[in-house]
């Protein structure tokens, strides 16, 4: 049967092109040249390749291209080539960027462009650096705690208003572009005292979270630093995810300190209604 | 020779997907000592990616579902060759598994009374996958990673198993190399877990990533335990085609689930062309009734579009062979008409396909509220795997376990979708319960310290060859690549297969012969290389088998025997290595259906 959808729409230009031979590796349309960075943990130095460029790619196909033709052995961390996973984050131009989804097409390709690792951790191996900070920093954070069931058999109920907006913070995907750029952990250094954006927004998911009891609260102030930020936005503004990283997470979770440090009753209140009341 | 650290642990496991971490989950709070080994960073794994949701019979939307629905379900989609145990248990205990994720923080989306929603997929007669959106891969593993490093495992992160120890029949570890610096480890263990996922590497045309080079299901072959059902490959019909650079890239069914359609370039809604007869009951005959089950009427029967897989692939590849197909060697996968039934569509869509609505705006300029996507077959899921026993997920290797997507049994000649996630929670926690059993009855093991030192020789020699230019690693991986898409793929027959096998034995030789440069640092090209031997291996047991079976059935289609052959519906095809070293075949019968299982199907024609 021919459907009551209208015949899809095929006139596109500049997308549908002579007809190339579907299983084909394309056929390249330029050149271009990467400065990447090589290296590792002690020293490291930009490196120029020149590799061919087809359409719709993104850096890091370019990496992987270089990877395979000129350089072996580049370092870089990867795994779904479609930003789900949060493995290929890098400063592409200086800016933080997932490679697998930054275009070519978006990049100035008449001047060399320059790849390096993320700079607010150790570096390894040219694109990859030592993460490990963070995994440590987030088995600091209190776990989920939730309420007991709402039913009988086990289970809970929740509205999908109630959900969405952790819903937003629970998008994650542990990228930590947002760690690089933030100028509390890049320029400060200070990896001791502050846990950085991503995990206040993991925390917020926690605290935030409709069946959640724990407090977080103290832990926040004191050993996680957010007194730390100062609300530059500059994480929200490389998340991947869209995630409204300050707005949304940190700055809520900033009342929640100052109601419970400066205003310790209403604190009292908010827990018990917030708590008791589903 | 060069040095390693030697780890102890009761129970290893190799992997962390949601298989994974399930299973070190589950032995942990057996009180068992855990380690858990994994080639990328923790939370990386495959399940990261996973888009539509996970299969469980919670009867949350349509009351009518209930286990022996899904269990019927699962063993048609499988053409029944599935393991029925595995398929009985899966169905009964997917619910549980699914709601205690919630109780470890999960948030899928809600029922308007509060209780998780499900949504429909191919295959499921009811709407029955629980979801996050499109990435509820994300939601589960990183509940299960949040949950799981408060539960004392040890995490071994970026490194690489390259094979299994034994002490006498026994499994006792495994040894292998961190990615970071090159050192190696070896770890003992009184029960290994294999949950290494699987091998889409080995195609041109994937929606898997570097790590599915078939790793587990080498080891456990080379360890001497059977794999089965190797010939049944799922190429996932809706891949992106365009632009070339993202090829492969996977287009969730749930584009179909919430009404998306297929279209060849003329605009015929070409999936109503030929339904199967087994599904022809349960498949609406026109637009009208397909557009009113995606809205929920339970009176109304699946669309088209939501038949298995193996299916929909198969009749895409005929509209593209007969010319029907889009510019880019595909077809037209349409959601952007449901503007005209539903009054809020583009907002509808973002909401219930952001990932998908992102994916293809960033990477393709275009808006699926407003325009088709071109899509086609993509290598996405191996059925076939290490043969389990479907109680305890052992393999045919004492202490050798087996769960996810490397081992078999559940989904016999093709998975539906949703199932995996299910599966891998189902089995997850199965496979961690029985190893943390087996350490605990067993006396400690030995292992062989020559073992580790021809580990390590074997590891170092691509370093030590002389350069032979051209044939690097990568030049290897990429022309069994190509040649295995070409050969061995979606449509396959005996000559095409044979010729696979000749060149698979050719690239053998040409993998015991490459070398590679560098230091040993996370240096890809050497990791590349050793990756081969298991790439080929697994390619060499899925061409054979499929050699094997002279007929058509679930993923495996071969156009000289194009006829499902009642002959074939006894046996499943084992693969094992002889002690010759070389690859054997077996077919083994599969065991009746216990009478109250075979009603449930009855029933459920
Ligand atoms: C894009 C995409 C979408 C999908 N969507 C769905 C869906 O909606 N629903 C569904 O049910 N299924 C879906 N699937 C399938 C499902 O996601 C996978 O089958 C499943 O996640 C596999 O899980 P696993 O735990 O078996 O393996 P994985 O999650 O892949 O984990 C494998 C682990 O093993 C490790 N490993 C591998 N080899 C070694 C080695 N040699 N040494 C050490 N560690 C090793 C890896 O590092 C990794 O940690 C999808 C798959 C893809 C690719
Ligand atoms: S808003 Fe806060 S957390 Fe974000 S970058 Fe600025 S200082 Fe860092
Ligand atoms: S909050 Fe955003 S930028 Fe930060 S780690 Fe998560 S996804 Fe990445
Ligand atoms: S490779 Fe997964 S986000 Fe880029």
């Amino acid at each position: 049967m021919v459907s009551e959808v209208l015949k899809p729409d095929l006139a596109e230009p500049g997308r549908v092109q002579e007809k190339a031979p579907p299983d084909r590796k394309p056929e390249p349309t330029g050149r271009a040249t990467f400065k990447i960075w090589r290296g590792d943990a002690t020293r490291g130095e930009l490196v120029a390749y020149t590799t061919h460029v087809s359409e719709g790619m993104v850096v890091l196909d370019a990496i992987h291209q270089i990877q395979a033709e000129q350089a072996n052995d580049l370092a870089v961390r990867w795994n779904c080539k479609a930003g789900k996973c949060g493995s290929c984050s890098a400063e592409v131009n200086g800016m933080p960027k997932l490679m697998c989804m930054t275009r070519l097409s978006d990049l100035d390709l008449t001047k060399p462009v320059t790849v390096e690792p993320m700079r607010a951790f150790p570096p390894l191996r040219d694109l990859v650096t030592d993460v490990s900070w963070n995994f440590e920093v987030k088995r600091s954070i209190a776990p989920f705690t939730p309420r007991p069931p709402d039913a009988p058999d086990g289970t809970w109920r929740m509205a999908q208003s109630d959900v969405d907006r952790v819903q937003e913070f629970r998008k994650c995907i542990e990228c930590y572009l947002c760690q690089d750029v933030c100028h509390v952990l890049r320029d400060h250094q200070m990896h001791d005292r502050f846990i950085g954006p991503r995990f206040l927004v993991y925390a917020a998911a926690l605290e935030m979270h409709p069946l959640d009891v724990a407090d977080r609260v103290p832990a926040l102030k004191e050993k996680h630093g957010i007194g730390y930020c100062n609300i530059t936005k500059c994480c929200t503004a490389v998340c991947p995810e869209n995630i409204t990283i300050t707005d949304n997470a940190i700055i809520p979770l900033k009342e929640r300190v100052v109601d419970e440090y400066f205003d310790p009753i209403g604190r009292l209140v908010k827990i018990f209604s917030r708590k008791s009341v589903r | 020779m060069a040095q390693y650290d030697t780890l102890d642990h009761d129970v290893l496991i190799i992997g962390a997907g949601g298989a994974g971490l399930r299973a070190a989950i589950e032995a942990a709070s057996m009180g068992a000592r855990v380690g858990v080994v994994c080639k990328s960073l923790l939370g990386k794994a495959h399940t990261v990616m996973a888009e539509g949701g996970v299969a469980a019979a919670m009867a949350n939307v349509d009351d009518r579902d209930n286990w022996r629905v899904h269990f019927a379900d699962t063993m048609r989609g499988g053409q029944y060759l599935n393991n029925w145990r595995m398929a009985e248990l899966h169905a009964k205990e997917a619910p549980a598994r699914v709601r205690e994720l919630e109780a470890w923080g999960a948030l899928f989306d809600r029922t308007p009374d509060g209780r998780i929603l499900q949504r429909n997929f191919g295959g499921h007669r009811y709407p029955r996958l629980a979801h996050v959106g499109d990435r509820t891969g994300l939601e589960m593993i990183r509940t299960l990673q949040d949950h799981g490093i408060h539960r004392g495992l040890d995490v071994y992160m970026e490194c690489t198993v390259v094979r299994l120890l034994k002490d006498g029949d026994r499994v006792a570890g495994a040894f292998g190399y961190d990615r970071e610096r090159g050192r190696f480890r070896l770890w003992r263990a009184k029960a290994v877990v294999l949950a290494t996922g699987g091998i889409g590497k080995s195609f041109r045309i994937t929606s898997n990533s570097w790590e599915y080079t078939g790793d587990g299901h080498a080891l456990a072959y080379d360890a001497g335990a059977e794999l089965v059902d190797m010939e049944f490959v799922q190429f996932h019909p809706t891949g992106m085609v365009w632009p070339p650079s993202v090829r492969g890239l996977l287009v969730t069914e749930g584009v179909r689930g919430e009404g998306g359609i297929l279209l060849n370039r003329e605009g015929r809604r070409f999936m109503f062309d030929d339904i199967p007869e087994n599904y022809r009951a349960q498949t609406a005959d026109n637009e009208e009734e397909g557009w009113r089950y995606v809205i929920g009427d339970k009176t109304a029967r699946r669309p088209p579009e939501l038949l298995t897989r193996d299916h929909v692939a198969r009749s895409i590849v005929r509209e593209v062979r007969e010319g029907r197909g889009s510019p880019h060697g595909g077809v037209f996968l349409d959601i952007a008409w449901i503007k005209r039934r539903l009054p809020n569509a583009p907002e509808h869509i973002r909401k219930k396909l952001p990932s998908m609505y992102h994916q293809f705006k960033e990477l393709a300029d275009i808006d699926i509220t407003a325009q088709p996507m071109e899509v086609g077959p993509t290598t996405h899921y191996m059925m076939g795997g290490v043969r389990v026993d479907g109680d305890s997920q052992m393999s045919t290797v004492p202490g050798l376990f087996a769960a996810g997507e490397v081992a078999a049994g559940l989904h016999g000649a093709n998975r539906l979708g949703g199932n995996s996630l299910s599966d891998l929670l189902v089995f997850g926690k199965r496979a961690g319960e029985f190893a943390a059993r087996f350490a605990q009855e067993r006396p400690a093991v030995r292992v062989d310290e020559r073992e580790a030192d021809a580990a390590i020789h074997e590891a170092l020699a691509p370093f030590e060859r002389p350069s032979n230019g051209a044939h690097g690693p990568y030049q290897i991986q990429d022309e069994l690549q190509d040649f295995m898409q070409d050969l061995v793929g979606i449509v396959r027959n005996e000559a095409d297969m044979r010729r696979a096998l000749e060149r698979i034995d050719r690239l053998r030789g040409e993998a015991s012969r490459v070398a590679v440069s560098g230091h040993r640092e996370y240096n890809p090209g050497w990791h590349t290389a050793l990756d081969l031997r298991c790439m080929l291996i697994v390619s060499e047991a899925i061409t054979r088998a499929a050699l094997e079976r002279k007929e058509s059935r679930g993923a495996q289609f071969r156009e000289d025997f194009p006829e499902k052959d009642p002959e074939y519906a006894r046996f499943n095809i084992v693969v094992r290595k002889g002690s010759d070293g070389r690859m054997e075949l077996d077919r083994r019968p599969i065991p009746a259906l216990p009478a109250e299982l075979a009603a449930v199907i009855e029933e459920m024609k």
